[in-house]
């Protein structure tokens, strides 16, 4: 009965995002102030049904409704509480539920924050939400419903992927996909800009906190990821340029173009025709992520069994949300005529090189991605395009970028003067120079690139912390230094701990691919190994239960300079239902390395207490990498919270920003 | 100077980005495809010689073999045609398992031997790595075609996705 419920309620949220989708749109267009006026509360309804039918499906979960398809497809009885709810979304119909749960969510949210906007404006913003909301509940509906019957009920699920088992899982798909499906709001706001013609300063800072909000997400979402992989998959790595990674990389480097663009259209007037062409982009590429992850297109750990018909769906979907925005913006933006200008040396300069450089990291990404699949849809044969291919692009593309990053801040608007920013950063360089060339010989080996990776992150946080440091200077007026750095705009702050963010990731990147060890190797119980001056011991294999699975579990001694640190259990698991293995690594994280243990197989089946193939990792600075996006996305928040989004101003005219926060 | 020669500059420098851009990608592509090749290709002599592609098929039964050092080891992988012996040096993914499909990336080293640097196994149980699942689909449609009347229309592979 309540799956049924479940079901009635996503019919319910479709007639009401088509509601919601077209008439507050016509009566923005015809100025009908009663149909402008259903926005809100339509987006309202349609927040409530999707979290009841959501909370319907995970009531199916809890309790293992197993007369539920989707249910005995991805949960088990035995399988724990925690994964049951997380099972939800373990596969493609509740994933699906979960990217409509969120847009709901987004919309429901514009809706209650947006007391300071035009009526028009936003019964645009959420019309046009309304009708991304409508093809999605179309597609679960016709493709992909979660609520449908097993008649007979099956005794018993078959279980959650084991992969899935794991907090990393609870998690980052709802933060992914708050990212993702948050684009549609800076989406929204562009197409609401486009209708309306009004695409101006004061749009621009309508916009900026929610794509910043969506890129924080994001960017969560995908180190979470990668810290999963890390620990989970076992293979010691952080990320592989898989293309379903990929698919979420793109609308971040677009996202991250577009907040910085989205700076230059408030403060300047400048980029308008730019900016709206990257909201587009980002959320066409959160779409096209979507449709590669579902359709089956591309083959890893998401794509859940797959059906032809969703991907053509998702395909026609796509194609109608690009070529209507795209015509759209081809028929209106015109009209919204050209910015200020800027000189060649200049904020507005540097910022158009920032946003060239992403857009091209994510062309490149993108090329990569789709390559092998159009060489496949040719017919000429199966490629695959490797890790190096990336690596062989992102460094030339970012080294500029993380050149440009610690200039930019302190180039005026307008007109900026080299030989200013010269004299103001030249210590800065110099320090960044001596810690590039000092550092890697104190590690044990000097190499070009980690050079070059320590010289941008010197440079990078040198020059933000400087940019601080001048600003609070030149704004403390009588107060003390400190109290002067704590009023200081959100916007600002946030912009120096994001790029320190970068920074310190790229110190992970550099340290961990320059000097990390890595070894397979046969160990038999009371063998140790020395890797990186840590000492493993191995000293035995032992049986352990776990909930829903068998596990052998090793037990080791990690012991530095003949002291000992800890014990490190890795397990090899079997799990019951799906007899799939898994390895759970064991992993001492600290914050200037991991070291890594994990069982490989075995050598004698039979004998599952005598010899074993080990790997063991050392890992220097590998936490620095997540470290850094959660700065980036700290910094995120910070400007998000500024105080002047949440001033109110229901004038659509440039507002003057109050001294001292000509910062972007 | 003037906004219309800052205009050119700009656009000029623009462009001279793009195109070493351009360059860099391309050649970055070029050298870092790797092809996907059939066992049956490997045995007619299809695989480039000293340079990195990609073999799929299913690890046959039965051949899992380990060195002393117990990380060294050999297995074969066919396509129910032809067979190739793949060497490799590390651990193997957990869902590797005889009898099942595999991908492995390396090169040709001798006649017949494929030394892999990256052996990658489906990621559930029914799933089975799509180059895989098609080596092995066109050596039976080829074994098909050669054995005239022989179980007509044997069922493909089942490849469940």
């Amino acid at each position: 009965m309540i799956p049924e419920l479940g079901h009635f309620a996503l019919i319910l949220a479709t007639l009401v995002a088509l509601i919601l989708g077209t008439l507050p749109l016509l009566g923005a267009h015809q100025n009908r102030m009663a149909w402008v006026a259903l926005a809100r509360p339509a987006a309202t309804a349609m927040a409530l049904l999707i979290t009841f039918s959501f909370a319907c499906l995970t009531q199916a979960f809890v309790v293992s409704d197993f007369s539920v398809v989707y249910v005995a497809q991805h949960s088990n009885s035995l399988l724990p509480i925690q994964y049951r709810v997380a099972a939800v979304w373990g596969g493609h119909e509740g994933s699906l539920l979960l990217w409509m749960l969120m847009l709901s969510w987004w919309a429901f949210a514009v809706a209650m924050l947006s007391r300071q906007l035009p009526d028009a404006m936003v019964a645009r913003v959420l019309g046009t939400l309304g009708l991304v909301a409508f093809g999605f509940l179309l597609f679960i509906l016709i493709t992909s419903s979660p609520f449908e019957r097993l008649l007979p009920a099956a005794a018993e699920g078959k279980d959650l992927n084991p992969l899935l088992q794991d907090f990393g899982l609870i998690i980052h798909p709802p933060l992914l996909y708050m990212g993702y499906v948050g684009f549609s709001v800076a989406f929204a706001f562009a197409i609401a800009a486009l209708l309306s013609g009004q695409l101006d300063a004061a749009w621009a800072r309508w916009s900026r906190p929610w794509t910043m909000a969506a890129w924080v997400f994001l960017t969560l979402g995908i180190a979470m990821g990668s810290w999963w992989a890390y620990y989970e998959l076992g293979w010691g790595g952080w990320w592989f340029w898989d293309p379903v990674e990929n698919a979420s990389f793109m609308p971040w480097l677009i996202g991250t173009a577009l907040i910085h663009s989205l700076a230059v259209t408030e403060k300047r007037g400048s980029f308008k025709n730019w900016t709206v062409l990257l909201a587009i982009s980002a959320f066409s590429l959160s779409l096209l992520g979507t449709f590669l992850v579902r359709s089956g297109v591309l083959t890893s750990v998401h794509a859940f069994a797959t059906d032809p018909r969703r991907g053509i769906f998702i395909l026609i979907f796509l194609v109608a949300v690009i070529g209507t925005s795209l015509a759209l913006f081809a028929w209106r933006a015109p009209k919204v005529g050209l910015g200020g200008r800027f000189g060649l040396v200049s904020r507005e300069s540097m910022l158009l090189t920032n946003n060239v450089l992403l857009v091209v990291a994510a062309a490149t990404v993108l090329l990569g991605t789709l390559y092998p699949l159009l060489i496949d849809a040719l017919g000429v044969g199966k490629i695959s395009v490797g890790p190096p291919y990336f690596n062989a692009v992102f460094v030339p593309v970012m080294t500029p970028l993380l050149f440009m990053m610690g200039i930019g801040p302190f180039a005026r608007w307008k007109e900026a003067s080299i030989g200013e920013i010269l004299r103001t950063l030249r210590w800065a360089f110099a320090a960044a120079v001596i810690v590039a060339i000092a550092l890697p010989f104190i590690y044990g080996a000097w190499t070009p690139l980690t050079a070059l990776g320590l010289l941008m992150a010197a440079w990078v946080t040198l020059a933000s912390t400087l940019n601080f440091v001048q600003r609070v200077r030149h704004t403390r007026g009588g107060q003390s230094f400190l109290s002067a750095a704590l009023r200081q705009p959100g916007s600002f702050v946030g912009m120096n701990v994001a790029h320190i963010g970068i920074a310190v990731f790229v110190v992970g990147v550099t340290m961990v691919s320059s000097f990390q060890e890595e070894l397979d190797i046969k160990m038999a119980p009371g063998e140790h190994v020395d890797v990186a001056g840590y000492r493993f011991t191995f000293n035995s294999v032992k049986a352990v239960e776990g909930p829903n699975y068998v596990a052998a579990q090793g037990d080791f001694d990690l012991a530095v300079n003949g002291k000992f640190v800890r014990k490190m259990n890795p397990e090899k698991r079997n799990y019951h239902s799906s007899q799939m293995p898994m390895t759970e690594a064991a992993i001492d994280a600290g914050l200037l390395r991991d070291v890594y243990v994990s069982l490989g197989e075995a050598i004698d089946r039979d004998n599952p207490e005598g010899e074993w193939a080990v790997r063991v990792y050392y890992k220097p600075f590998v936490d620095w990498i997540w470290g850094g996006c959660l700065l980036m996305a700290l910094g995120g928040l910070l400007a998000m919270l500024d105080r002047r989004y949440r001033v109110k101003a229901r004038t659509s005219s440039p507002v003057k920003t109050p001294a001292g926060t000509q910062q972007a | 100077m003037k906004s219309r020669h800052k205009k050119l500059a700009l656009i000029g420098g623009a462009l001279a980005v793009i195109g070493i851009i351009a360059a860099l990608v391309l050649n970055a592509l070029n050298s870092n495809i790797a092809l996907y090749i059939s066992p049956t290709d490997v045995a007619e002599g299809k695989a480039p010689q000293g340079k990195i592609f990609r073999i799929g098929g299913l690890v046959k039964e039965g051949s899992l073999q380990r060195q002393a050092d117990g990380v060294t080891i050999a297995f074969i992988v066919t396509d129910t045609a032809k067979d190739i012996t793949v060497n490799y040096k590390g651990i193997l993914p957990d869902l590797f398992k005889e009898g099942k499909g595999v991908v492995a990336q390396g090169k040709m080293t001798g006649a017949g031997t494929f030394t892999a640097s990256e052996v990658l196994a489906k990621h559930d149980e029914n799933y089975m790595p799509p180059e895989a699942a098609q080596a092995v689909s066109d050596a039976q449609a080829r074994g098909a075609d050669n054995k005239v009347g022989e179980a007509p229309g044997d069922d493909k592979m089942k490849t469940g996705y």
